[in-house]
């Protein structure tokens, strides 16, 4: 259901959006000096009763994560925002941090609060220069107002937030990874466990969330949980509230548009995204980020057994709400809820090839089958658009990927091996073409 | 000559430092300040000063340096085009782009212009997917690209 709000993007239109005086005049940083009034299991509370599933692409649910940060510790614990948005086809977070950084300022106030920490690092990808500016002018601000510092809003309960930049590794986005990084590493993911709660930043508990979780949260505190999560019409499947949503490639007005959880693929690709460029026929969609499984425009919805699923049996993909839970049943999978639409025009094995240079560029190379998988699948792409794979090579294709998943030390193997897994099945015949006619009724083309 | 920083960079480094509970946390922020001071490269110099600052081996900064793309081992031009060519930039064009940049600078992708003005080189999704083909340019991004706007940006570069 196509339910627009402005919770995040509501300072989105206006030049000075950005800046304290503007988020202040629709009634910022009152949300943070509330929470920090309230008891640390009440704050957590609301977010729990908000069920905002994790806005980074695996969709955990954020309030049940705070909650596994220890109640009384010797250590220092640490809040870490991941701003790395180094998904393929992802582009919300950005919106946020150049728009509307104050949000996760105070986001990171009432974060830090709810699970036990004094210190919260926002980690951007450094080629993000303008939303560093910004998170720094932001923080600045606060901080000047007395709003960070030893004693927030006068309340005894010190918060610092720092910006820390990444240095160009898509890998870095894994959490672990990440946190490799901020202590000045190798981006190289971490065994698990221990997981970050337990052992995260220096050694100590910390929590990693998404920066778009992390700056809806005030909004949580300022109408309570209960009320934030209804907005959402998947309640019933634990996924609550208002996200933002992207669409890119073949549509007509690609853009970042914030609504309530419920929203359709059909809808965001055709009445907020304005159609197929071209008025063409769609030919697939990648729902959330490029580790998702394609989906294709006549799949349609078939999950026995759960009265949940009633109104969505039968019908089409397009029209099954995008949520965690829901796109889970389809064999597929939600993301980063930014999709990424190929029109008729599209040639398939050209857009696998595409993403299997990403993967294999991108792989840190700790694991053997996802930094030889990845490899040995961009160089059978490779022979393949030149028209000179075999079958059997297209059927190894299956077997490297499938070789990947769940053998690897994150889930970068599992994210890597999905494209390919889904695009040889659901795009069998085009792949076939390629082996025995070096693609000769393919578009042999990208651009619509 | 052996690397330093001016007294204004030196200061930045203690801002850095303190944000962290330990000094090799600095690498990464501290290897950005010294490769901005160093013409945009990091050299064996930048690699020892930093080990020495932050206490931590040189091999340890030397592992973190060839580890991301973003810190350039031999000098590059004076300014640096990144053209992103994943699937969202790549369904909007971003390979006529980048063969665009290609003929008018006069050089493949990863090389540097003859007079050491520009580096062209591919990146992959630069979270701008929404405003696709489109590059980076030093630090600043261009979105929606068509050719004549590619020209203008380049045409500037050459110029400069
Ligand atoms: C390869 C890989 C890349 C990832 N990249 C990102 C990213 O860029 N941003 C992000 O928030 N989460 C990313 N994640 C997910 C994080 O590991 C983590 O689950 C997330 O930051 C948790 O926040 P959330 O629970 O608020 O979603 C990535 C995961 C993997 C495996
Ligand atoms: S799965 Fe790939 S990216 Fe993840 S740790 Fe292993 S090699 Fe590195
Ligand atoms: S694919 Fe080019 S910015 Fe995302």
């Amino acid at each position: 259901m196509l339910q627009k709000t402005t919770f995040l993007s509501h300072s989105y239109a206006k030049p000075d959006g950005h800046t304290l005086a503007a988020y202040e005049a629709s009634g910022g940083y009152t949300n943070a000096r509330k929470a920090l009034g309230m008891t640390r299991d009440a704050v957590v509370d609301e977010v729990k009763k908000a069920k905002i599933r994790g806005r980074g692409g695996a969709g955990f649910d954020c309030g049940t994560k705070w909650t596994f940060m220890p109640k009384e510790s010797k250590k220092p614990c640490y809040l870490v925002v991941n701003a790395d948005e180094g998904e393929p086809g992802t582009f919300k977070d950005r919106t946020i941090m150049e728009r509307n950084p104050h949000a996760v300022v105070e986001g990171c106030i009432i974060g830090c609060f709810g699970i036990g920490a004094h210190a919260a690092y926002i980690y951007v990808r450094d080629e993000l220069h303008l939303s560093k500016e910004r998170l720094w002018a932001a923080i600045e601000e606060a901080r000047a107002k007395g709003y960070l510092g030893p004693k927030p809003f006068g309340i005894d309960y010190p918060v610092e937030v720092y910006v820390q930049t990444g240095a160009g590794a898509y890998i870095c986005g894994e959490e672990t990874a990440l946190l490799n990084s901020l202590e000045g590493r190798r981006g190289e993911p971490r065994y698990k466990p221990p997981f970050p709660a337990q052992v995260g930043a220096f050694g100590c508990p910390t929590t990693v969330n998404n920066l778009e979780t992390i700056a809806v949260v005030p909004t949580v505190i300022g109408m309570g949980g209960d009320a934030f999560c209804r907005l959402s019409s998947l309640a019933l499947f634990n996924d609550g509230g208002a996200r933002l949503f992207g669409v890119s490639g073949h549509v007509k007005t690609p853009g970042v548009f914030e609504c309530a959880v419920g929203l359709t693929l059909r809808e965001l690709i055709y009445d907020l995204g304005g159609g197929i460029l071209g008025d063409k026929q769609l030919l697939a969609v990648i729902p959330g980020g490029s580790s998702c499984p394609v989906m294709l425009a006549d799949e349609i919805v078939n999950v026995p057994g759960d009265p949940r699923f009633e109104p969505y049996n039968g019908k089409s993909v397009l029209d099954l709400p995008l949520g965690v839970e829901t796109f889970r049943a389809v064999g597929g999978m939600l993301g980063t809820c930014c999709a990424i639409v190929l029109s008729e025009d599209a040639d398939p094995v050209l857009a696998l090839h595409n993403l299997m240079r990403f993967y294999r560029h991108e792989s840190c190379g700790q694991c053997t089958p996802c930094r030889e998988g990845c490899g040995w699948i961009e160089r059978i792409l490779d022979k393949l658009v030149e028209g000179h794979a075999t079958m059997d090579e297209l059927d190894q294709l299956h077997r490297i990927a499938s070789d990947i998943t769940g053998n690897t030390i994150c889930a970068f193997g599992d994210g890597a091996a999905q494209p390919v897994l889904s695009f040889v099945r659901k795009f069998r015949k085009q792949f076939e073409d390629y082996v025995l006619t070096g693609g000769k009724s393919q578009t042999k083309k990208l651009v619509a | 000559m052996a690397f330093s920083l001016s007294a204004e960079q030196e200061r930045e480094l203690g801002r850095i430092l303190s944000r962290y509970p330990n000094k090799m946390a600095a690498t990464i922020p501290v290897l950005h300040l010294c490769q901005a001071a160093n013409e945009n490269w990091v050299s064996d110099e930048v690699i020892q000063f930093v080990a020495d600052k932050l206490e931590v081996g040189s091999a340890h900064v030397k592992g973190v340096v060839t580890f991301y793309t973003l810190f350039n081992q031999s000098k590059p031009g004076k300014h640096q085009v990144w053209v992103c060519r994943t699937l969202s930039c790549a369904l909007r064009g971003a390979e006529g782009i980048l063969h665009h940049c290609e003929k008018r600078l006069k050089i493949h992708a990863g090389e540097t212009t003859a007079d050491g003005k520009v580096t062209l080189r591919t990146a992959e999704c630069l979270a701008s997917c929404g405003s696709a083909p489109m590059m980076q340019v030093d630090k600043t991004y261009h979105e929606n690209l068509t050719a004549e706007r590619v020209d203008e940006i380049l045409d500037r570069l050459i110029a400069d």
